[in-house]
């Protein structure tokens, strides 16, 4: 077992407990023993920094500063969320490049008693453990329902590849890691086109037209390669990509229905576990074509499900539609 | 005729002068007057068409310092972080930490034209300031009720598919060192950079 300290990050708890659940459960078999960061804030996500820089850095590196004394010669940070990874290595990364900056952000955190001396915590992304420490090999000898048969399009979004401070990446625009840890799992991975493109971020809340577009791309390019799921990395990326996919179907007139799920949860279907366990149910575009497609147990239904994709209208007059009924955004 | 070669005494001229703030308010090393007008930023800016001038414009009016204009732009709002043209840019300006400068230089003057994303940002940093944690639904109802009410009726299948999924607590959470964290961030807000 190798120890690592976990930045969650504040959407594992929420939006994308899925993504929590299924690295809870997948981690004991990949070996890895991720220890919580004590009493972590939030990382300030994409908007602290465009207020106000010097209060946005020291919110980061709080928590790096935490890290740095909880870390017990564990000295990697590992955040499953790319937001989260990004701002926990640009701290560090710009502490050091422009020394004034980490004077001033020390001078505030002491205002907290803490320190931080930038490069003393390596800021790593899950799937980036995964893939070297773990070991594509380990991950194989785990793989007891092979996902045989399920056409996946690996999506990175940007913020993991890109800037990529420390040169972690394969490429910056087309890294190949998850890939290989997909088709690993016995999926058969699209080359997907826009794999590290945006997915919108914040801009559903700020500008909707510009978010649909972008996320529109992605869906339509995931269903002309004919991919059953869209696997991600992060939870920006799922949440807006699944429970936006109602939105932009209603902005544009069109019909996509695709599933968007965490790497982890695949991962810990093709380990033979149950697809409950591994958050399947909670996305709002339903995954169970996907699950039964490689013979996996569906959760059981919240709602009566309905066919997959261009369902023709109910005959008759418009009417009011019940909250049950309205919730699966994606065919409406 | 070749133009003259930029003397130190040069950077005393208000054009520059705005440059030079822009720069030294960015969080790395911006190499922002490194900029060669090459465009590959706007041409690799997925949100580009949404803007008002795309980077290379926007860095070309800052060194003319068209401080107003630069400030006004939507630019800095429209831009999503994703880092394309970062990573593209042959000079390594560090545009999106620009672009994130710019927007906190356009709230201090007051200069933004459209309200919605610099409250989103106040909104959400309001939050995290209060509980030390993001609280998407505290965010979600304030922010929509504000800015897109009309929006509201249609989303409410989507928010309800995330209350019964237990995607979306109603309830905050706060960390327990929020004192010690409010008193960094107080610390911090006296701190500023500068040239």
């Amino acid at each position: 077992m190798t120890t690592y300290l976990l930045y969650p990050g504040c959407s594992m708890e929420t939006s994308a407990r899925a993504y929590h659940e299924s690295l809870a459960a997948v981690a004991p078999i990949l070996g890895l023993e991720l220890a919580e960061l004590e009493d972590w804030n939030c990382c300030g996500a994409t908007e602290y920094l465009g207020i106000n820089l010097i209060p946005a850095y020291s919110l980061i590196a709080r928590n790096l500063a935490i890290a740095a004394r909880q870390a017990n010669g564990a000295r990697t940070l590992v955040a499953p969320c790319s937001a989260c990874y990004l701002n926990l290595a640009k701290a560090d990364h710009y502490m050091d490049e422009r020394p004034v900056l980490g004077e001033k952000v020390n001078e505030a955190l002491a205002a907290g008693g803490l320190h931080y001396e930038p490069g003393s915590v390596d800021v790593r992304h899950l799937l980036d453990v995964i893939v070297r420490d773990v070991g594509l090999d380990t991950v194989a000898g785990k793989v007891t329902r092979p996902l045989r048969g399920l056409r996946v399009a690996p999506y990175l979004g940007c913020m993991v590849p890109r800037p990529d401070y420390h040169k972690r990446w394969s490429d910056h625009e087309h890294p190949d890691e998850l890939d290989r840890l997909l088709r690993t799992l016995g999926a058969e991975v699209i080359d997907f086109p826009l794999k590290t493109h945006c997915c919108g971020g914040h801009m559903p809340h700020i500008g909707p037209d510009t978010a649909y577009e972008l996320i529109r791309r992605l869906l339509h390019d995931a269903e002309l390669f004919h991919a059953d799921v869209i696997a991600t990395v992060c939870p920006m990326c799922q949440l807006n990509l699944d429970a936006y996919q109602g939105e932009t179907n209603r902005h544009f007139g069109t019909r996509f229905a695709v599933p968007v799920v965490f790497f982890t949860q695949l991962i810990g279907l093709a380990f033979g576990l149950d697809a409950k366990a591994v958050g399947f149910g909670r996305e709002l575009v339903s995954a169970r074509d996907a699950l039964s497609r490689i013979g996996a147990e569906p959760p059981p239904a919240q709602e009566p499900s309905r066919p997959r994709r261009h369902a023709p209208k109910p005959e008759g007059l418009p009417m009011p539609t019940l909250a049950g009924r309205g919730e699966e955004v994606a065919d409406d | 005729v070749t133009a003259p070669a930029l003397a130190a005494s040069d950077v005393d001229q208000p054009n520059l002068r705005f440059l030079e703030e822009v720069s030294a308010a960015t969080a790395g090393v911006s190499r922002l007057e490194m900029c060669i007008q090459c465009g590959t930023c706007g041409g690799s800016c997925p949100p580009a068409a949404d803007m008002d001038h795309t980077p290379r414009m926007l860095f070309a009016m800052i060194r003319a310092g068209m401080r107003e204009e630069a400030l006004q732009s939507n630019t800095p709002w429209i831009c999503v972080s994703c880092y394309h043209c970062v990573v593209r840019c042959p000079q390594d300006v560090h545009i999106a930490d620009v672009m994130y400068t710019l927007k906190s230089m356009a709230i201090r003057a007051g200069a933004f034209r459209d309200g919605t994303a610099p409250h989103f940002s106040q909104t959400f940093v309001d939050m995290v300031e209060h509980y030390g944690r993001s609280f998407e639904f505290g965010l979600a109802t304030r922010h929509y009720l504000r800015h897109f009410p009309r929006r509201v009726p249609g989303m409410a299948a989507m928010g309800l598919g995330m209350l019964r999924r237990h995607r979306m607590p109603m309830t905050p959470r706060r960390i327990d060192g929020i004192d010690q964290l409010t008193a960094i961030l107080d610390r911090a807000k006296q701190l500023e950079l500068t040239a």
